[in-house]
């Protein structure tokens, strides 16, 4: 135990004493998160657009006050004719342009011939097709509202709730998914290069003629950094909760062991990596592309598994981080016990055992 | 015996690293493995520290089987590599606690065995051992190695790179450390530092040529030695070599060494026929060979 704690006090020199290792370790969290919370969203929020109100009627002059008083929108201009639509679109001034035609408020009373046009800017549609959808439904609760129309224009109105993330914001998307890449990158990639530092070096060469077991060996590796992971994942919490606002609807208990379950799984494979690779290049190389790229791609943070072509989705059941993510999605955003995912739990168990087990049994006790 | 080896083999792909190497350490020897760069030396050590598996042999350290006890080998033994392999990120106190801990050790509890090397370092222990200059870092390596008072000292090459009188201080602490008790088993390329050693081996392509004590191994040379000085070194060299008498001839330091074929000979002739062929301010004198000379000689066949 004594020995133990030595390796522990040595690997924590080791970690502050690297700047570069503290900053991926700390510095890499917090910015991530940010990025990813601010920069890059599906949302919109001041979307610049220009009005062509040709009915200029007490109707089309109240959507157009509906439209500027939201937060999504601001109106930038107003149009005089058709001909300035295309120009003011090639400026990249706005986004999109709404028009009303002169006989806009006779024709609202029958939907089928209303002359209310959205036009967006469509080089990003996924934007475009947001931005129609809002400036859409800021006209339709518009009719409900002030024209007492009881059976509302349309026959059928669909009305969709999103539950879990009612307003859509994506950076609740965000944050199980960036979690889970930092705690892969710090676990396994700065675990694996610790390792073969040592093989590089040389100073595993005295480690192995020392008494020291393998699994002390191991355990001292891995400890420093599910210390540190784990306070990574709570800073990433934190930040998500008190910086974007994020609900954790579940048990904080099973979201703490749901990581620390998560970090031995990518410790493990860390563990794995510094068996097979001799410099910390190589261990660095495995650990991007071989960790890095499927947790991004295959595990359903980004693209969603199911449109995914088949043999992919089947990829994409032995990356742990899938599971992870289903995982901490139900704890943070469903706020579902135990009984709904311990499958998946039970899963990462299994892939954790049978990583570790492997990485004891490739530590080599020799050289060569 | 405090090291015993018999019949080791150890081959990289198609490199012959050991060749069937028979070698006996008695115990509180000083006992020095002697050959050039790439001549098998580091092998030989990493089978013996139980880092490496020979592909055939056997050997034994103070009683462990290399193979089979390793783990206890491992408790017996220090081990220096020819690499300074300490961390650099760490300080001296900080690498010696850590060594003496994973050993089951304390500074304290060893000090008196590592006290005359460390106290030349303990006036920088608070420095990082990467900042070391090279003799201060082999001091830090052979006090780390020593903290849990092994009964077998290995040190592959501990002298390489390290200046001149930092050498023959650690050759005066190795004398020391002897004293004390403990077998060492020590490797050099430098054929100067056999002759403190109690016994040597010559090693050059991982063969084991000669093992004795340096005097023997100098008094048993049979041939004679003229050492010959000249500005024009080179020329001299390519006038000898195609001499008819020769039998080697060899830069050595500033001069040249060289070894007839006959039995008997005469040196002035030699050195005449060096004028003659126009080389000038020709001397040379017969001196008793040393250790160099020897390995050079085993190494010719």
């Amino acid at each position: 135990m004594k020995k133990f704690i030595g390796f522990v006090k040595k690997e924590f020199y080791h970690i502050f004493r690297d700047k570069r290792s503290l900053f991926i370790l700390f510095g890499m969290p917090i910015a991530q998160i940010l990025l990813f919370g601010f920069a890059i969203s599906n949302e919109i929020n001041n979307v610049d657009i220009a009005i062509l109100d040709k009915a200029d009627d007490k109707n089309s002059k109240e959507i157009i006050v509906n439209l500027k008083a939201s937060k999504y929108f601001n109106v930038i201009d107003h149009l005089q004719s058709e001909k300035e639509i295309e120009t003011a679109f090639q400026k990249g001034k706005v986004k999109a342009v709404v028009t009303f035609d002169q006989d806009f408020a006779r024709n609202l009373q029958r939907p089928e011939t209303s002359k209310f046009q959205i036009i967006t800017d469509a080089t990003n549609p996924n934007v475009a097709n947001t931005i129609t959808n809002y400036i859409n439904s800021i006209v339709v609760k518009y009719q409900m509202v002030n024209l007492q129309q009881d059976p509302p224009p349309q026959l059928v109105q669909s009305e969709s709730r999103m539950f879990f993330n009612p307003a859509l914001e994506s950076v609740y998307m965000f944050v199980p998914g960036v979690m889970t890449v930092i705690l892969m990158l710090v676990s396994a990639m700065m675990t694996s290069i610790s390792i073969t530092r040592e093989k590089e070096v040389g100073t595993m060469e005295i480690l192995l003629v020392s008494p020291l077991k393998p699994s002390t060996v191991i355990a001292g590796k891995v400890v420093p950094y599910i210390f540190l992971s784990l306070i990574n994942a709570i800073v990433i919490v934190l930040l998500s909760v008190f910086v974007f606002q994020m609900p954790i609807e579940g048990s904080i208990f099973w979201l703490v062991t749901a990581s620390l379950l998560f970090i031995i799984t990518s410790l493990s494979l860390g563990i794995l990596i510094s068996t097979l690779s001799s410099t910390q290049q190589t261990a660095m190389m495995i650990s991007l592309m071989g960790l890095m790229l499927p947790t991004i791609l295959l595990s359903g943070f980004i693209f969603p598994i199911e449109s995914m072509p088949y043999p992919l989705q089947l990829i994409s059941h032995i990356i742990p981080a899938k599971w992870f993510i289903i995982i901490i999605k139900s704890i943070m955003l469903k706020g579902v016990g135990f009984s709904f995912f311990w499958k998946e739990t039970l899963i990462l168990v299994v892939m954790t055992i049978f990583l570790l087990g492997l990485s004891i049994k490739k530590y080599k006790i020799r050289l060569a | 015996m405090s090291l015993q080896i018999s019949d080791i083999s150890k081959s990289f792909k198609d490199l012959k690293a050991l060749k069937h190497i028979s070698l006996e350490v008695r115990e509180n020897e000083l006992f020095g493995l002697i050959g050039p760069d790439g001549a098998g030396k580091t092998t030989l050590f990493r089978i013996l520290a139980s880092l490496l598996l020979p592909d055939e042999g056997q050997a034994n350290v103070a009683g462990f089987d290399v193979i089979k006890d390793y783990k206890q080998l491992r408790k017996n033994i220090g081990y220096m590599p020819g690499k300074f392999s300490l961390y650099q990120d760490l300080t001296v106190e900080e690498n010696l606690n850590f060594f003496a801990t994973i050993f089951n050790s304390s500074i304290e509890e060893n000090y008196d065995l590592i006290k005359d090397i460390y106290v030349q370092i303990e006036p920088f222990k608070k420095r990082k051992a990467g900042d070391l200059s090279g003799g201060m870092k082999q001091k830090l390596a052979l006090s780390c190695a020593l903290i849990h008072k092994p009964k077998v000292l290995f040190l592959d090459e501990p002298t390489t790179g390290v200046d001149p009188v930092s050498r023959n201080e650690f050759w005066g602490m190795l004398k020391k450390l002897q004293k004390k008790g403990i077998t060492i088993f020590v490797s050099t390329p430098y054929m100067d530092e056999a002759a403190l050693c109690d016994r040597i081996a010559f090693i050059n392509q991982g063969e084991i040529l000669q093992v004795d004590t340096p005097s023997a191994i100098v008094k048993n040379f049979a041939k004679q030695v003229l050492n010959i000085q000249t500005p024009s070194i080179y020329k001299a060299l390519r006038v000898l070599g195609s001499y008819q008498h020769t039998h080697s001839i060899y830069p050595f330091g500033e001069s040249l060494h060289y070894m007839d074929s006959r039995k008997d000979f005469d040196w002035n002739e030699v050195l005449n026929h060096l004028r003659n062929e126009k080389i000038k301010d020709v001397e040379g004198e017969l001196i008793s060979p040393e250790i160099e000379d020897v390995f050079m000689e085993l190494s010719r066949n």
